[in-house]
């Protein structure tokens, strides 16, 4: 067998190995500059339209479902219940979202890398439990004691990614370890008072008590968040067309940005016939834009994808995996504790089994439910704004109707559960069209 | 052979243990050159290679970077050197894309913000000097067949632009075209002036590139042979040591004993 033999066969070969997953590419490539196996996306909308169809045949369905569930969600209620979208109770979705939904991004981060962090519930309760006793019981500024009760989950987290990154202890374990330490904590903290009351005017109570009036707080925010999601997408548009890549036709940004538009407004007015716009939910939103930012955008993020995909490729790539696995379960603590103080704020105070219970079940099914793979590399830091938005709409929706907790649970479960067939399915679909 | 060499290994020897992986190798690599190293299993051809990218530190010998003795005792530092790895099993992430995993360790960045367009733009012109044919660059690795993850890996090593690429068997688990697209970029890497070490059991493919073969066998040097002018019975022989009979013993005692002799001097 001589080289030139090789080099020919090679050069020449038939495109015998085309990619059975791109019919609708081979069929409307436009012929002989386009090599068939090149998945270009046509320009333009058309292009826009089948690329999304061959997602949806290779089972790349993103938050499909989660807004299809929603959607159910909501007539279903709707019909049973005719407050269930009242303006009152919309806006209080949005303000019992914040805490767990913060929670449920810490959780998103861990689960990107594969792991899980069970102590979540816990630490939130030392945060709330943190903070109302140096604030209230011993007159600590009340900013100071929020910073140091965010800290201190920071710490707690950074200790579990310690014992997993660097002893090497499987996260399962630890953090179980820390469920029911740190919970402990809490306990001893809280002291001989089962209780502390949120005091009147204070940082912790406005987190989830205060509302901007102002209809122009709702819709100036709308509108500022639409028009950076249109310039931000056609700024890309332009680069890449100016890099000779391929670009998002102004057709899709517009449809994107129509979508984000109309929710953003809509969300807005029913928020605005209420009470206003919370401030918990734009706290919230604050989380998931700027989380969002780093797990996409920056090169931290990107490691944090390789270590969840590959940890020891990552390494090998000259990645610090044990910096990147302390430093996430250091975030999860630090937005645990966060989160923990919404539910403080929410509850009326910090107590002895503030985030016990199904807080812990609640924050890792909404990340779950929202789209993000248990299996670590895969997954979305807006899925945890999905996933609750679904908990928290079921739990509206049966609290109106009057049921009983323990229906709460069982349906609650029911749409884990459903949320999980649904990715093992639609990740079956991507094996046979070879994608994982 | 006019070229000097840009990475020459001499009296390298590595021992894990009672395991005496590797006794006084040799081995001169010249850019614009591929060599292939063979040898049966066990005879330390992964040692060697490890050894160069830094992932075994030598325990006996000099390792010289383009004419000056260099020390090698972590991956970064061979990195640094300009010698990049392409490991047997890839070393991809599959749920990260085509640029992503060219650039992995290496992003384009402004502060901490990767700049997306000029990685893309990079890996879309890196591909095409390299002829290679994948469907998207955006798409996750997993979706590509193994040559073309074959291909992604080695232009991976090629984005920190380096002078030495080591090939695991690249060529181990593929088919048959898609062995020729290796082969074929292979030789894309001689021309473009890169030394190549490739590790290879497949003899047709190390008559189809190589312009050397280094047999090792038993961790020792077991002959250095110029491809065009050896057949491959006697490479093969070099490996399994049907070569090691009573005359080559003989030669390599009297060798041994001229030079001691030199020595007592």
């Amino acid at each position: 067998m001589s080289d030139t033999v090789d080099k020919e066969r090679g050069e020449s070969g038939p495109a015998s190995d085309a990619l059975t997953k791109t019919p609708d590419a081979a069929a409307t490539g436009d012929g002989a500059a386009v090599d068939p196996r090149l998945l270009v996306r046509e320009q333009g909308f058309a292009g826009y339209l089948t690329d999304f169809k061959r997602r949806l045949k290779g089972g790349e369905l993103g938050s499909l479902p989660v807004v299809l569930g929603l959607i159910i969600i909501a007539v279903i209620f709707q019909s049973l219940n005719e407050n269930f979208l009242s303006a009152g109770s919309v806006s209080d979705i949005g303000v019992y979202i914040a805490g767990t939904g913060i929670m449920a991004t810490g959780i998103v981060f861990v689960l990107l890398l594969g792991e899980i962090d069970l102590s979540v519930g816990s630490v939130a309760g030392v945060g709330a439990a943190v903070w109302a006793v140096l604030s209230v019981t011993n007159g600590v500024n009340d900013w100071l004691a929020v910073v140091i009760a965010i800290g201190s989950g920071l710490a707690i987290g950074t200790l579990h990614g310690f014992f997993f990154a660097r002893v090497g202890v499987p996260a399962f374990v630890v953090t179980l370890a820390g469920f029911l330490g740190w919970s402990g904590l809490q306990i001893w903290l809280m002291g001989s008072e089962g209780s502390i009351n949120t005091p009147e005017g204070s940082v912790v109570e406005d987190l989830t008590g205060y509302y901007f009036e102002d209809i122009a707080a709702a819709y100036g925010l709308a509108l500022v968040a639409v028009l950076a999601y249109g310039a931000a997408l056609l700024t890309d548009a332009k680069r890449r067309r100016a890099a000779r890549l391929p670009f998002r036709p102004v057709s899709e940004i517009v449809v994107r940005t129509a979508v984000v538009a109309v929710v953003a407004f809509v969300a807005a007015y029913v928020l605005n016939q209420s009470r206003g716009l919370p401030l918990a939910l734009v706290l919230f939103l604050a989380v998931l834009v700027l989380a969002d930012f780093v797990v996409r955008r920056t090169t931290y993020g990107r490691q944090i994808f390789a270590v969840g995909g590959n940890a020891e490729a990552a390494r090998r790539a000259g990645i610090n995996v044990e910096r990147v696995r302390i430093t996430v379960f250091g975030i999860a603590g630090m937005l645990a504790a966060f989160g923990g103080l919404f539910i403080a704020s929410l509850s009326g105070g910090a107590t002895k089994s503030l985030g016990a219970g199904n807080t812990l079940m609640n924050v890792i099914a909404a990340a779950v439910i929202g789209g993000t793979s248990l299996f670590g590399g895969r997954g979305k830091i807006w899925s945890a704004l999905l996933g609750i938005l679904v908990i928290q709409s079921i739990q509206q929706g049966l609290n109106l109707l009057g049921m009983a907790s323990e229906i709460q649970y069982m349906i609650t479960g029911a749409v884990l559960l459903a949320a999980v067939v649904i990715d093992s399915v639609s990740r079956r679909t991507q094996k046979t069209a070879g994608r994982t | 052979m006019a070229k000097e060499a840009v990475l020459a290994l001499r009296g390298i020897s590595k021992r894990f243990g009672a395991v005496q992986a590797l006794t006084d190798v040799d081995l001169e690599v010249r850019p614009g050159e591929v060599i292939a190293l063979v040898g049966d299993n066990g005879a330390g051809k992964s040692t060697l290679v490890k050894t160069i990218a830094g992932v075994h530190p030598i325990d006996d010998g000099t390792i010289e970077w383009e004419g000056r003795a260099v020390a090698i005792n972590r991956p970064h530092d061979a990195q640094d050197l300009g010698i990049a790895t392409v490991y047997q099993d890839l070393a991809l992430c599959d749920n990260l894309d085509v640029v992503a995993n060219l650039f992995l360790g290496n992003e384009v960045r402004s502060a901490a913000v990767l700049d997306e367009i000029a990685m893309e733009k990079r890996a879309m012109e890196l591909l095409d000097t390299l002829s290679i044919r994948i469907p998207s660059v955006r798409i996750p690795v997993a979706s590509l067949s193994g040559g073309q993850r074959q291909v992604v890996a080695i232009a991976r090593a090629l984005i920190g632009d380096p002078k030495v690429v080591i090939l695991d068997e690249p060529t181990a688990a593929l088919g048959v075209e898609q062995t020729a697209q290796v082969l074929d970029l292979v030789e894309r890497l001689r021309e473009r002036g890169l030394a190549v070490i490739l590790i290879s059991h497949n003899m047709a493919d190390v008559k189809a590139v190589a312009d050397r073969v280094a047999v090792l066998r038993l961790g020792r040097n077991n002959g250095v042979f110029d491809v065009a002018s050896t057949s491959n019975e006697e490479v093969i022989a070099a490996i399994t040591g049907a070569s090691d009979n009573a005359v080559t013993r003989r030669q390599a005692r009297t060798a041994t004993a001229g030079t001691d002799k030199e020595v007592a001097k």
